[in-house]
Order: structure tokens, then sequence, then C-alpha cells
């Protein structure tokens, strides 16, 4: 295990370069992934309390 | 193509795909890291480092593969005036961006034990940054502007002018004398690169296609709601209602 982890004595190169792609790529996930509920989430909420637009709906 | 222009019928295709997305994004990744770290041997000369090719490579191929793509959207947003490809475009530059910064950084950490220095102002090095620069510009210029049309239209012309870089990136490694080695993968006569190391490398370029896809779907979500959520506002604002206006202008 901690031959794995020495990577032949360039380990504090390679985990790092994996650690980077991880936490940059996680972090767009998660932005991106809120960011669409929050604005989905606005947008339902604008729907909601517009009520003449509701009916529109309703009688189309 | 203007069959996929109504944001309706995107959605429903769009949100059909994810799940299938997010899962071919899992497996990919999962058993390209499986035959990077465990299957794959050590190179002959660069040791263990080489395990860094395997997040290094293909970010680089899809920072350029997305600044591609944003081009294209661009051009077929000042072209034909398609709201979807405008939206595809905004939603591309910061994931664009993000490979193109894992490419960098990755690349420095390689860099280091193997060149004996974290950067050179060399023409593979110094491109590669003008791709992140243009990838941040793009997204600077498309919020600078209240009119969002503006921003977007000169966000486009950026990505179409900055297309130029794409292939000097691609060629840089022949063109000039650098420290960086020259293309092993993508090249006329073939892949020169051994099936132990090709496989790990286009595992992991799939998965990291399939995670664009998976991201650009999200971010093209949120992008559409923001829209309608503009055009609701303006609308309530038209007829009237004090409310609306008052949080516009403080928005």
């Amino acid at each position: 295990m901690s031959e794995f982890l020495d990577m032949g004595g360039y380990g504090a190169y390679v985990w790092p370069s994996y650690l980077v792609t991880l936490i940059i790529l996680g972090g767009l996930c998660v932005a991106s992934w809120s960011g669409m509920r929050r604005q989905e989430a606005e947008l339902k909420s604008l729907q909601d309390d517009s009520p003449r637009r509701r009916r529109n709906r309703g009688g189309a | 193509m203007h069959r996929f222009a109504n944001p309706a019928r995107f959605l429903r295709i769009a949100n059909a795909l994810l799940p299938w997305c997010v899962l071919s994004t899992g497996l990919l990744i999962a058993t390209g890291l499986y035959f990077a770290l465990f299957v794959s041997p050590a190179d002959y000369q660069q040791g263990e480092t080489v395990r860094i090719m395997f997040v290094h490579v293909p970010s680089a191929w899809m920072g350029l593969g997305v600044y591609t793509g944003m081009a294209i959207a661009s051009a077929v947003a000042l072209i034909w005036k398609h709201p979807l490809a405008d939206i595809a475009a905004r939603a591309s530059a910061p994931i664009g961006a993000a490979f193109t910064l894992i490419c960098l950084l990755t690349g420095s950490l390689w860099g280091k034990p193997m060149w004996g220095t974290w950067w050179v102002w060399d023409a593979r090095l110094t491109s590669m940054l003008l791709l992140l620069f243009l990838f941040l510009g793009h997204i600077a210029l498309s919020n600078a502007f209240d009119d969002m049309e503006r921003g977007a239209k000169s966000a486009a012309v950026l990505a179409l002018v900055g297309l130029v870089n794409v292939p000097v990136i691609k060629f840089s490694v022949d063109w000039w004398n650098t420290l960086h080695q020259p293309a092993s993968v993508v090249r006329l006569d073939g892949p020169a690169i051994h099936p132990s190391m090709l496989t790990p490398l286009l595992l992991m370029a799939a998965g990291f296609l399939a995670l664009y896809l998976t991201i650009l779907i999200l971010r093209m979500r949120g992008e559409i709601a923001e829209r309608k959520i503009r055009v609701m506002r303006m609308n309530r604002a038209a007829e009237g209602e004090p409310g609306i206006v008052a949080a516009e202008q403080g928005g």
C-alpha cells in the first residue's frame, strides 16, 4: 500500500495531479447543479405567484 | 438542426439523456482510473509520473474540443441567431476553462520532476495559457453588458477570433523547439503509445467527454430558466407592477 502511495518516489507529483482534477471537476459539478436548481426554483416561484398567467394556462 | 431550436424540445431531449450521461461518466472514469492507477505499467523513461498523463492529456483534449465547439456554437448564434447556440456557448465556457486549468496545473506537476521546472514560456505552454484566458475572456465579456444580446455577440466574436489559437496549440510542438514532447496519439502514422497506456487514456478521455455533456446539460437548463425569469420580470415591469420594477433596478 505505501509502495503504491509512494509512486516510485513521485507520489508528491502524481497524487496532487489527481486531487486537483477531482477538486476542479467536482467543484464545477456542484456549482452547476446548485445553480440550475436555484434558477429553476426561482422560475417556479415566479410562475406560481403569477395568478393571471396561471389562469391563461388553465384556459389554454 | 432547427428541430432542436425549441428550448422545450431541447429540455425534453436533454433530460432524457442526462441519466445516461451521468451513468457513462461514472463507469468510464471508474474503469479509466482502475486501468490508469493499477493496470498500466510505469514508463521506462518517466517512471510513475507517466500516470499524470491520464488526467493531463484528456483535459488538454477537452480544453481544445470544448473551445472548438464553443466557436462553432458562436458562429451558429451569430449567423442564424439560434438562441440555443448562444446558450450552449455560454454554458461551455466555464467547463472549457476548468479542463484547461487542470491541464496547466497537472502539466506543471509533471514538468517539475521531468523537466526540472514548473513552467517555461515556450510555445505549447504559452498557447495553452492563452486558451485559458480566451475562456475567461468569453465569460467576462458575455456578462459585461446590461444588454445580454450585446454581451453574447461580443463574446461570440471573441470565440471566433480566438479559434486561430487551436491549431497553434496542436502544432506548436512541431513548429517550435519546446520542452513539451510531440504528439503520441493523434498523429498521421497512428498512435506511438502502447495499448496498456492507450486504454486508460481513451477511457479517461471518454469519461471526461461524458462529464462535459452532463455539466453542459445542467448549465444549459440553468441558463434557460434564467432567461425565462428575465422575460417574466420584464413583462411584469412593463405592466407596471412597482415592486417588480424596484427589484429589477436593485438587481
